[in-house]
């Protein structure tokens, strides 16, 4: 209470125990969340902590239950998205959600345009006024440009032109630089730093704590639908945060592991594809965690997808155990021993409908008939023993994936291809997106893989996971391999350096 | 574990039915005399088998909308080959509508795997090029029951155990797509394949190849039934059946298999055809006009339609850590 009353400005928008129940559920629980204007206030919490609850309500998709909204002391009611941009309320979306077939111009200015006196949409002026905005902020790329040809980067972009368009005073950014490289987050800080000179009021949603450190003034911090507290930026670290994120001292270790690296499991030679990669060749042994790092785009998703056999490299031999696999179908690579967790879990991940057990074996139906028929003793002891592996947590292996919860349904994905059996297992991102309680939970678990004999290929563009985690670092970088790193070499800086293709100048650094 | 929980949705669309014939029952007694009964099962048979087949097709998240115009070309190949060689065995004649089916199945399967055409494109110009062929082997000419030899029109009527060999064929495959859907990796496949066509991708299950296989089947099954339909009436002609995929649609979307894929149930189908079937026997019965069947049919769409997506909407998401261990 000290702090508001010390701050100097009043907050623009202020929620103020505001609940939202679903049916049976309380997913908001009287939290209250201030906005400054020129300030970026940070909304920080687990997975499920009512973050996008939050975002929803101040957008006017949600109606909250109970509690009050006020812009700048005044109360509101948002009742439709529409409310909530005429209060000035605007969102950028983790993706974003803009018209591909659409023009720059036409998506900065839909529903709002300019018009002519006949009530026509004045075409000139919108493209001047959408030069105008994109100027400000320093956009490249012409008002005409058809949007599907912007990369996700320009795409914020236009949406925070959008924004600025419609005069917000408060812009909501929920994960924004989830999918942008390096230089395009830099890009996107100086564009917070422009927005914060213009006054506006940002609310910034990120799992990302060198972010938070890097450009909020303030921080919220909500934890299983509660407000647990707030304050300035300058007056926490990231120990304290973390703590009131999880409500209990989490150092992220990561684990120890002694690895015991055996014999080549996986060979791949001379991988080349016409538009993706080019002269790939590595080896992974047993039991060895294989990191590849990279800057977005530097090709690592396609080359596991073209392992994986979902896409078909030009040339390049794959040999498991010595012997010359041809992969042509993911369906060669499970019967190969290699297995591939995407980085999208949600889209390619459980099939919702079908029940946890009939998850689990999908990939081992030919293990679990006999003659040709499902034989469902074997399928739900196969789902039995891994579900118990992974300690899954479901009243009964015969319900839903649905209504699992997130991380239930990630232990039904990584069970099903455990029971495969593989013995190389690929994961794309494994804690993209995910609280850092669940990542510790992932990072145990995928040393235990490779003690048990498994060997992991872990794609991360999170360089202490990399590190943290990986026996050996692959660099790769514009479709190609640049280096390879062991032991005391596995330093930042080495693989920034790689990745961003820097000439190696090696500067003395203190361990 | 197999006796799942008794599935809500068939027991409400059972209940409907069984409310239908008891209102019916109540104006005219003799509809739900045993013998009548059988009789609109018999009746309903051709529409719960094309509907089986339109089940695994829409699970795959496609449609197949060339069902009737396959049944009626196969019908009137069947019939020109009946009357070519009127010693030909019936059981040889099925096995030829059940290819001449599968093979028209096939070619829609395989615009849609190879090609990528959207499968309602894709049904709707075969339907169009189906219904083209039959005039052109025919000459539009009828092929008239005279013409048809006694054991080829006798074959559908012909009673085993009480029941016409029509129902019979109904039976059978229901109990064939009960097994095929519950216990064979393909009926797993198409649920998974339907249910996250992504997901399905990265588990080895070629989706493409799943597509075509549903549309095989939903071939064959119409090619079967064109033989049955043809026999039946002891007629084929180029118009026979017009219009007919809809009613199967509409019957697949009665018994709750969603229109989106993944979901839905042999149950379901089964009771979507009969509620159809009963309505369409029950109207003349009770002095309806049976133009108030399409109304009715239309209603009962819109009504299963709008039921499901009650059924089908999340109960929101659960968040509160407590909330999740209570649940």
């Amino acid at each position: 209470m000290t702090e508001r009353a010390a701050s100097a400005t009043a907050p623009v928008v202020s929620m103020d125990a505001i609940t939202k129940t679903f049916p049976g559920v309380k997913a908001l629980d009287r939290v209250r969340l201030d906005l400054y204007p020129g300030q970026v206030t940070a909304l920080v919490g687990e997975n499920g902590a009512g973050k996008s609850t939050t975002v929803k309500i101040l957008t006017g998709i949600y109606r909250p239950d109970g509690g009050t909204i006020r812009i700048n002391g005044d109360p509101i009611v948002l009742n439709t998205p529409n409310d909530a941009s005429e209060a000035g309320i605007t969102a950028i979306h983790q993706e974003t959600v803009l018209f591909d077939e659409l023009s720059v111009a036409e998506n900065i200015f839909i529903g709002h345009a300019p018009r002519t006196r006949w009530g026509l949409i004045d075409t000139a002026a919108m493209h001047r006024a959408a030069r105008k905005l994109l100027d400000e902020i320093g956009a490249p790329f012409g008002t005409h440009t058809q949007l599907r040809e912007l990369g996700i980067a320009s795409k914020h972009l236009v949406a925070i032109a959008r924004a600025l368009s419609v005069d917000a005073r408060v812009v909501i950014m929920d994960e924004p630089t989830a999918a942008l490289s390096h230089k395009e987050i830099e890009e996107l800080y100086e564009l917070v730093e422009t927005l914060k000179s213009q006054g506006k009021a940002i609310l910034f949603i990120s799992h990302k704590f060198d972010e938070i450190f890097r450009i909020a003034d303030r921080y919220t911090v909500f934890r299983d639908g509660a407000f647990v507290g707030d304050g300035l930026i300058a007056d926490i670290d990231e120990d304290a945060l973390v703590r009131m994120m999880v409500g209990r001292a989490v150092d992220h270790i990561f684990p120890q592991r002694d690895p015991v690296v055996g014999e080549d499991v996986l060979q791949v030679v001379g991988y080349d594809h016409p538009t993706e990669f080019a002269d790939i060749g590595f080896t992974l042994k047993r039991g060895e965690i294989l990191g590849f790092y990279g800057l977005v785009g530097a090709g690592r998703s396609e080359l596991m997808q073209a392992l994986f056999g979902i896409t078909r490299p030009s040339k390049g031999v794959t040999k498991v155990n010595g012997q010359i696999r041809v992969i042509r179908s993911p369906a060669a690579a499970v019967a190969s021993g290699i297995v591939y967790v995407p980085e999208d879990r949600g889209k390619q991940g459980a099939i919702i409908g079908l029940p946890i057990f009939q998850n689990i074996t999908l990939p081992s139906l030919r293990r679990t008939s006999r003659s040709g028929f499902l034989q469902l003793a074997e399928e739900l002891r196969l789902a039995r023993e891994y579900s118990e592996r992974l300690d899954l947590r479901a009243a009964s292996l015969d319900q839903d994936v649905g209504n699992l919860s997130g991380g239930n349904q990630q232990k039904v994905v990584i069970a099903k291809w455990l029971a495969t059996q593989p013995q190389v297992i690929i994961l794309d991102e494994p804690t993209k997106g995910i609280d850092i309680g669940s990542k510790a939970a992932v990072h145990e678990f995928m040393a235990e893989l490779a003690s048990q004999g498994l060997s992991v290929i872990m794609v991360s563009s999170e360089i202490p996971e990399v590190i943290g985690m990986s026996d050996r670092v692959i660099v790769m970088r514009d479709g190609r391999i640049v280096a390879e790193v062991t032991g005391d070499e596995m330093r930042p800086e080495t693989l920034v350096r790689h990745a961003a293709g820097i000439a190696a100048t090696p500067q003395k650094e203190e361990a | 574990m197999l006796p799942r929980i008794i599935p809500v949705r068939e027991t409400i669309l059972a209940g409907a039915i069984l409310a239908l014939l008891a209102l019916i029952a109540s104006r005219f007694a003799g509809f739900v005399a045993p013998s009548n009964l059988a009789n609109v099962f018999n009746d309903t048979s051709p529409l719960i088998i094309l509907a089986l087949g339109q089940m695994v097709v829409i699970l795959t998240r496609c449609i197949d909308l060339s069902v009737a115009a396959n049944l009626a070309l196969t019908g009137m190949a069947v019939a020109m080959i009946n009357v070519a060689m009127p010693g030909l065995p019936i059981p040889v004649i099925i096995v030829i509508a059940l290819l001449l089916g599968a093979a028209m199945g096939a070619v829609n399967g395989l615009l849609v795997w190879k090609l990528s055409i959207p499968p309602i494109v894709v049904t709707l110009g075969t339907m169009t090029i189906f219904r083209g062929i039959i005039f052109l082997i025919s000459g539009g000419k009828w092929v008239n029951s005279h013409e048809m030899s006694e054991s080829f029109t006798g074959f559908p009527r012909a009673e085993v155990l009480g029941l016409p060999l029509l129902s019979w064929a109904a039976i059978v495959t229901v109990l064939l797509f009960a097994i095929m859907m519950a216990r064979t990796p393909l009926g797993r496949s198409i649920f998974a394949v339907g249910g996250n066509p992504h997901a399905a991708v990265y588990t080895g299950i070629n989706v493409g190849r799943t597509q075509f296989l549903a549309f095989v089947i939903s071939g064959a099954l119409a090619g079967l039934t064109g033989y049955l339909w043809v026999a039946r009436y002891a007629v084929a002609y180029v118009d026979i059946a017009g219009g007919f995929e809809l009613e199967v649609v509409a019957a697949c979307v009665i018994g709750g298999i969603s229109i989106a894929g993944g979901v839905g149930s042999v149950g379901g189908a089964v009771l979507g055809a009969l509620f159809l079937g009963v309505v369409k026997n029950a109207l003349p019965v009770v002095n309806i006009s049976p133009f108030w069947q399409l109304a009715i049919s239309g209603s009962a769409i819109l009504i299963a339609v709008a039921f499901n997506a009650r059924a089908g909407r999340k109960k929101g998401r659960i968040i509160l850590k407590s909330a999740e261990a209570k649940s």
